[in-house]
């Protein structure tokens, strides 16, 4: 798997005539099996990056590939989870997992498997028949993660998962998240402001400014891929940490000057 | 960096008195109230009304007294009409007009309905169009249907037809707008075709919203066929009141009333049940 954006623009038409630049001249990539996040403030284009490349979305100008293939729209090899779940309220935890098979044709009896392998992986085995009204916020997450995963595509996108959680279940979610991408092996970009939530999770991080959206450095984790909270005390942790928060933070001296 | 003057600190409240919102049961907004209470308050809606109407038309008050029949006089011709077999058989045809002029209707609208809702291209097409002949009241077709399809059930039925569809095509177009954007996005990030997300996120999503709209529109069809049978029929709820006016039965007319009312009561609980059954995840 090879992903590229390839000096991607993204302007938005307003009323009064000059348009916002909500990305310029972005330029990123992710490689197979690998964990990248893109950090940056509100409004730095996060959430319009992701739908480009998920295909949501059309670019200004570039473009985005997916193992040398241009994207002009989605597809079920680049699996997306947003922040507010959306699940499919009238099916069960299983059909929801199921989904994306359903969808693709595949027989029912081979649609049950594989959503009951990737509930177990989320550990969820135990509310196959539940509601997503029945669940709480971290288990209605693991169940769209469970989902996206099941149509096993090449990336999984995502877009602040972990940003309506509060600080003890997200802090859960993140080491299982790590979980499943070691068991998985699948390769992931996730945007968050949640500068902590970056260093934690990913071995590259895309910091991005904002007005206009661009990369403003890209850094290297250098961190074990085998982590748990405990790293967050180490001093490299702390000095990733501080370096992107300093990034984020200069821009800003600047604006409010 | 300008500092910034501290705001004035208020004195604390002590000499203010704070009121707190006094509790009830009657007026609780946006809540249940107990069991109890609901059963109370529908029997008074109930029988307050028969009860006015039991006091005025035995007091005498009203004259000629055959304008206002008594309770008892109107069960006593509902009785009558029923076991002559004449309120089953008009039941049976007004049931079957109603019926098949909203089948129609439904079988017209739900598709069409999700279609304006789901594609901005096909309701900027047909939502001209229906804006306007939604504003001409159905019964002003009679004459047109009549003269077109003569005396048979067909007009009728195409008056109810007429009646309910706009209506109810506009109604779903707006259910579609309430379905969540990311929803679909999520089922193309799935590998969802767009007739996939037609027929297995968009109608699921709004599937209540249809049987409530059918609820709604329903009682409109309800009042087309009275409508259409007051102008031209041989049986028929409607027809059995103007006949009864002719021969100034008023208490037929309150009993026909009253079956209309019933049947437009069941029917409405009906599709209440259906929500509720086949639509458990919304509640
Ligand atoms: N559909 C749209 N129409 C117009 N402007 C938009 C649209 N979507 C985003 N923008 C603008 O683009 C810029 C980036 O928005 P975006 O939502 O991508 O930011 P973000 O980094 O995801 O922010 P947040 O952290 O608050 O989610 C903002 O200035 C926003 O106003
Ligand atoms: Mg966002």
């Amino acid at each position: 798997m090879h992903l590229e954006a390839i000096q991607l623009n993204k302007h938005f038409p307003t009323r009064n005539g000059s348009p916002i630049v909500a990305l310029k001249d972005i330029n990123l990539h992710v490689e197979g099996g690998e964990f990248v996040c893109a950090v940056g403030a509100s409004g730095s284009g996060k959430s319009t990056l992701l739908r480009l490349i998920a295909g949501l979305d059309r670019p200004t100008s570039g473009e985005v590939r997916v193992d040398g293939v241009r994207v002009t729209g989605p597809g079920a090899d680049r699996g997306m989870v947003f922040q507010n779940y959306s699940l499919y309220p009238w099916m069960t935890v299983m059909e929801n997992v199921a989904f994306g098979l359903k969808l693709r044709g595949m027989a029912a009896q081979q649609q049950q498997q594989a959503a009951a392998y990737y509930l177990e992986v989320v550990g969820l085995t135990k509310f196959a028949k539940s509601l997503p009204k029945e669940l709480s916020g971290g288990m209605k997450q693991r169940v769209a993660i469970a989902r996206a995963l099941a149509s096993q595509p090449k990336i999984l996108l995502m877009d602040e998962p972990f940003g309506a959680l509060d600080v003890q279940t997200k802090e859960i979610m993140q080491q299982f998240l790590l979980e499943v991408w070691r068991r998985t092996q699948t390769s992931i970009f996730m945007i968050t402001h949640d500068v902590e939530e970056a260093v934690f999770l990913a071995q590259r991080i895309y910091v991005l400014t904002a007005h206009p959206g661009t990369v403003q450095r890209e850094i290297l984790i250098d961190l074990p891929s085998e982590r748990d909270y405990h790293i967050k005390r180490q001093p490299r942790f702390q000095d990733h940490k501080e370096e992107i928060m300093d990034l984020l933070r200069g821009r800003e001296a600047v604006v409010l000057a | 960096m300008t500092s910034i003057e501290p705001l004035p600190i208020p004195n604390k409240g002590g000499d203010r008195t704070y009121q707190m919102l006094p509790p009830t049961v009657f007026w609780r907004i946006a809540e249940g109230i107990p069991r109890r209470l609901v059963l109370i308050l529908v029997a008074l809606s109930i029988f307050v009304p028969l009860l006015l109407w039991w006091m005025v038309s035995t007091s005498g008050v009203v004259q000629p007294a055959y304008l206002l029949p008594t309770p008892g006089q109107v069960l006593g011709s509902l009785q009558r009409l029923w076991t002559e077999g004449i309120l089953p058989a008009d039941i049976a045809y007004s049931l079957f007009r109603v019926l098949s002029g909203f089948l129609l209707a439904a079988i017209v609208s739900i598709p069409v309905g999700l279609l304006m809702g789901s594609f901005a291209s096909i309701q900027a097409l047909l939502e001209p169009i229906i804006g306007i002949v939604r504003y001409m009241p159905a019964p002003a077709f009679i004459p047109l249907l009549i003269l077109y399809f003569g005396l048979g059930e067909l007009p009728k039925i195409l008056l109810i037809f007429i009646g309910t569809l706009f209506f109810n095509t506009l109604m779903i177009m707006d259910a579609v707008k309430f379905v969540p954007k990311e929803l679909i996005e999520t089922t193309y990030t799935l590998g969802g075709r767009r007739p996939q997300i037609l027929t297995q996120v968009i109608f699921p999503h709004i599937l209540p919203s249809i049987i409530d709209a059918c609820r709604v529109n329903m009682a409109a069809s309800w009042n087309l066929v009275i409508v259409a049978e007051l102008v031209a029929a041989n049986e028929g709820l409607g027809k059995r009141i103007s006949l009864a006016q002719r021969f100034l039965r008023t208490d037929e007319i309150f009993a026909g009333l009253i079956v209309i009312g019933l049947i437009g009561l069941a029917i409405d609980l009906l599709f209440r049940l259906l929500l509720k059954l086949s639509c458990r995840w919304a509640r």
